[in-house]
């Protein structure tokens, strides 16, 4: 009996103390806001790619308990998920149209990096740094100029011998991004591109090979002698292709770069809209092909936006601390991001756009309220 | 005692026939799930083009335009067209090295000299597509564009077929890849096919005094049916086909190419390259609706030759009894 009663004893202080060291523990076992363990789903572009995987790398040693899923399945795929809502933000190489942004209302646009377009050519025999303008592509590209020694070509390039021979124009066959940077520069020099061809991720070439993909591209290019084509600068530099100068507005010359871009995204940078408004109109190809100031930008140049819900309840399973976290994450990119830009051969943002990017993510809300102060 | 064996005896019966029953039900319900996944496809593609079958009906596959930037009309005739001659020219090429490889391991060479062989061929078909669109690029391209094409051109260019202008990626191209790639398929089956041939057939043949050859042609007309079987199969991989063939074809939306050399367009290929920066409704509704018109077209190409193998079996049949 005795025994009993002792062991009945000592069970009771066993719970009392364990009981009370919870109460005293408490507080510390379980803080204010939870630090679990999150994941954040993100789809869309496949040319901002390398950067976002990148960033998610860098971003996970900041912060061990959020991990960032993207998924790079093309930019039409990442507004079709951010439409259906089944992604916490989306990246896209053009910005809403007008009827996709109707079908997902209040949808902000976050331009996170910058990206060109580099003309390649193969000519054999002949040294590299040919020069083209935009009118002249757009006569390449429809047809009219269908032989390198073309007198247009010629006056352009006064010390190049350039061959009697047909061009080969390559143009890309999968829907891409590319294409639509491309399409919207010629559309910008040319109304007659504009009313027959276009813009889009895919259009109907009138003539030329079509390539899958930027390997594609390249390689039709470097087969096929005296053909011309249009990849992303990156792949270009990567793979040392051979680029062309193209001429801008102020008259001046200008080969891909990330200089040269960057003075091209400077020039738009300063109408940019506000982050709520409608970006359909955006484009630094259109405020550089207008610009006759601009004289380092180079005109086929081209924003990735982020495409974040402005009020993030509208996204199924989305809780405060998640939504705070993606906004983290966004806010991040734009800042600390950026310093990852450059040796990934893509372009940092302007303090501008870095600026109007901040006053974006600050209109961010959960349930109203706002998460980045 | 007695009757408790016969006991033992029934109950073990029962669980072997139990298990007989189990294993029947398992096998019946995987079976069904076949069809069911089938139906689910069907069903699937046929939603997935709901918009584009209401604005385009049975015309889609007539139509000759695709156009994402402006109308929005599209249609699928050339990308038909494309498929179709693309494994006709992989058949033409592919089969009769199919055959003449399967011939060789059943009849020529000793079985381990045979392994050997098979093995290489299988080989083959391990390889990606994504490996052989590559080669194709980097390696076939050049090769044709400067040692073969010109040859042929120079020979046939009176042809339209074979006039116009050379870039190596084509129609061509494509379809001597495909050849390449259906070539383990068809030649391992036919093998196995040649092999299960009786040999009292060859032996009866031999002792007639047959040569080699009227041995081979002999035991060719008996594996006929699974022949025809084989070179189904691979068929049907030709017109399946993506990766190597978007990566060699050019992907060109046009009716007819000027020459076998011309770019041209398959069912795979476009959707292979669109479908993901597809973004109107119509647009990917018509991308499945291609999808549709492919899976029924290998139907059909799967209808017609379960027939020709039956018709075939039946002959063969005959011919055995006579």
């Amino acid at each position: 009996m005795d025994l009993n009663r002792n062991r009945k004893i000592f069970l009771v202080a066993v719970t009392a103390i364990i009981t009370i060291g919870l109460v005293i523990a408490y507080p510390y076992l379980i803080p204010a806001e939870p630090e679990r363990e999150i994941t954040i789903n993100g789809a869309g572009a496949s040319f901002p790619f390398p950067l976002v995987d990148k960033w998610i790398a860098e971003y996970n040693k900041v912060k061990k308990n959020v991990k960032i899923n993207y998924q790079s399945i093309g930019s039409g795929g990442g507004i079709r998920q951010h439409t259906e809502k089944t992604v916490y933000f989306a990246a896209s190489d053009a910005p809403l149209t007008p009827s996709q942004a109707a079908n997902a209302s209040n949808t902000l646009h976050i331009p996170f990096t910058i990206g060109g377009v580099a003309i390649i050519y193969n000519l054999p025999g002949v040294p590299k740094d040919i020069k083209f303008s935009g009118e002249i592509l757009v006569d390449i590209f429809m047809g009219k100029i269908s032989k390198w020694n073309d007198p247009k070509l010629v006056e352009l390039n006064p010390n190049v011998n350039l061959p009697d021979k047909d061009i080969i124009v390559v143009h890309r066959s999968d829907g891409s991004g590319t294409t639509f940077v491309f399409t919207s520069y010629l559309s910008e020099v040319s109304e007659e591109w504009k009313a027959n061809i276009g813009r889009g991720t895919v259009v109907n070439w009138p003539v030329g090979l079509g390539g899958k993909g930027n390997e594609g591209v390249a390689g039709l290019v470097s087969q096929n002698p005296y053909s011309v084509g249009y990849v992303e600068f990156i792949y270009a530099k990567k793979n040392n292709i051979a680029w062309g100068y193209l001429k801008n507005a102020a008259g001046s010359f200008v080969e891909p770069s990330l200089d040269s871009f960057r003075a091209a995204a400077a020039v738009a940078a300063v109408t940019l809209p506000k982050g709520y408004e409608s970006w359909a109109e955006v484009s630094i190809i259109r405020d550089v092909v207008r610009n006759t100031q601009a004289v380092d930008a180079y005109p086929i140049t081209s924003f990735s936006y982020f495409l974040v819900y402005k009020e993030l309840n509208v996204l199924p399973n989305m809780d405060e601390y998640t939504a705070r976290q993606l906004v983290e994450f966004l806010w991040w990119t734009i800042h600390d991001g950026q310093n990852y830009s450059a040796e990934l051969d893509y372009v940092p943002l302007p303090s501008n756009v870095v600026a109007r990017n901040e006053e974006t993510i600050r209109m961010i809300t959960f349930n109203g309220k706002q998460l980045k102060g | 005692m007695k009757s408790k064996t016969s006991f033992s005896k029934i109950v073990y019966l029962k669980a072997k026939i139990e298990g007989d029953e189990i294993f029947r039900l398992v096998s019946a319900l995987f079976a069904l799930a076949t069809i069911l996944l089938v139906g689910l496809m069907v069903y699937e593609l046929t939603r997935g083009s709901w918009l584009s079958l209401q604005k385009f009906g049975l015309w889609f596959i007539m139509g000759t335009s695709w156009d994402p930037v402006f109308t929005l009309n599209f249609g699928a005739l050339p990308l038909i067209l494309g498929t179709l001659t693309t494994s006709a020219i992989a058949l033409a090429m592919g089969v009769p090295i199919s055959i003449g490889i399967g011939l060789l391991l059943s009849e020529y060479i000793p079985k381990r000299l045979g392994f050997f062989v098979s093995f290489m061929v299988e080989l083959l078909a391990a390889i990606p597509s994504v490996i052989y669109g590559l080669w194709g690029i980097f390696v076939l391209i050049p090769f044709l564009r400067n040692n073969v094409y010109p040859y042929i051109q120079a020979v046939l260019g009176s042809l339209p077929l074979f006039s116009g202008p050379i870039y190596g990626g084509g129609v061509l191209t494509a379809g001597i890849v495909l050849a390449i790639m259906i070539i383990p398929i068809i030649s391992s089956v036919s093998r196995d096919v040649l092999s299960a041939v009786p040999h009292s057939q060859r032996e009866a043949v031999i002792s007639l005094g047959a040569t080699k050859w009227e041995t081979c042609k002999i035991v060719m007309s008996y594996a006929k049916p699974g022949v025809i079987g084989a070179i189904i199969l691979g068929l049907g991989r030709a017109i399946g086909e993506t990766m190597a063939v978007t990566m060699l074809i050019g992907n060109k939306f046009k009716v007819l190419p000027s020459s076998f050399f011309d770019a041209w367009y398959t069912m795979a290929a476009i959707i292979a390259n669109e479908f993901t920066e597809a973004t109107s409704d119509v647009y990917v509704s018509a991308l499945i609706h291609v999808g549709l018109t492919l899976f029924l077209i290998s139907l059909i190409v799967n209808v017609i030759a379960r027939l020709i193998v039956w018709r075939t079996l039946r002959l063969v049949k005959g011919v055995s009894r006579g």
